[in-house]
């Protein structure tokens, strides 16, 4: 299981934009690198994130190869309900992580 | 050989200098990172237009935060603002990357809807040169709008130690 950082409130005004920072650890192997004996190494990158509120996808995004190791991204949503946030990363290699969040709205 | 020899000079003097590089960046693994096909700014628009279809890409509303000068072109962070209300009858469907030097043109892309907000990203991107990193959103109403951002890279992203 990779380790994934999260940041976000745990408690927000209903309706209040709040703002949520990811990180999960990876590697994020181009797959455009030669290795010593010049064989090319295999692509192995995260490829898709997507942020459910509450089961209702609200924020999607592709990765490609020229986004960093150790994948940074932030994103917005606004607070409706409380409730949890689902964030799931799948990648190359069958990788797959997941977290879930809890927030009180009021 | 063209009848003035200019290109075909251009072209020599720019492979001797990639033999020359590799030779002295250590033999067998610098030919092959320096034959890599690299993304041309024409390639960068066919990328664009591949999402855009035939749409005009305006410019405007979208703002691309990255420092001017970055040192280390492996952690570039980067971040995308989109001017929009977000409401459902007029908000931000989707913003792509793209990069005019990279390997390939695309960076990220990412698609949003009213309850995200605020249209605005951050990311750490990779950038193997000084180039122009571009974000394009797509509206509600299926309009193309654009942001640039102008970076000089120091250290490319791509001259990482080899395993």
């Amino acid at each position: 299981m990779a380790r994934a950082l999260i940041n976000a409130p745990a408690k927000a005004a209903r309706g209040a934009v709040i703002e949520i920072k990811t990180l999960v650890s990876h590697v994020m192997e181009t797959g455009f690198r030669y290795t010593q004996t010049g064989e090319p190494v295999a692509r192995d990158i995260v490829t898709n994130f997507t942020a459910t509120y509450n089961g209702e996808e609200v924020f999607r995004a592709r990765l490609y190869p020229a986004i960093a190791a150790n994948p940074y991204l932030t994103f917005h949503t606004v607070a409706t309900e409380s409730g949890t946030i689902e964030l799931k990363w799948t990648g190359d290699n069958g990788f797959e992580a997941t977290e879930r969040i809890r927030i009180t709205v009021e | 050989m063209s009848s003035d020899g200019k290109p075909d000079r251009a072209a020599t003097r720019r492979d001797m200098l990639k033999r020359a590089g590799a030779l002295a960046l250590g033999g067998g693994t610098m030919p092959a990172l320096v034959a890599t096909a690299a993304a041309t700014p024409a390639e960068m628009r066919a990328a664009v237009s591949s999402i855009v279809g035939k749409a005009r890409v305006n410019d405007g509303k979208v703002k691309v935060d990255i420092p001017p000068l970055v040192e280390n072109g492996n952690t570039v962070p980067c971040a995308v603002t989109v001017d929009s209300p977000m409401t459902p009858a007029d908000h931000v469907k989707a913003i792509h990357v793209f990069t005019e030097k990279n390997p390939q043109p695309y960076v990220i892309s990412v698609a949003l809807g009213p309850r995200a907000g605020l249209a605005s990203i951050s990311t750490r991107i990779r950038l193997r040169d000084s180039q122009t990193v571009l974000a394009v959103a797509e509206m509600s109403d299926g309009t193309f709008w654009s942001g640039r951002a102008s970076v000089i890279v120091t250290i490319s992203a791509c001259l990482e130690d080899v395993l």
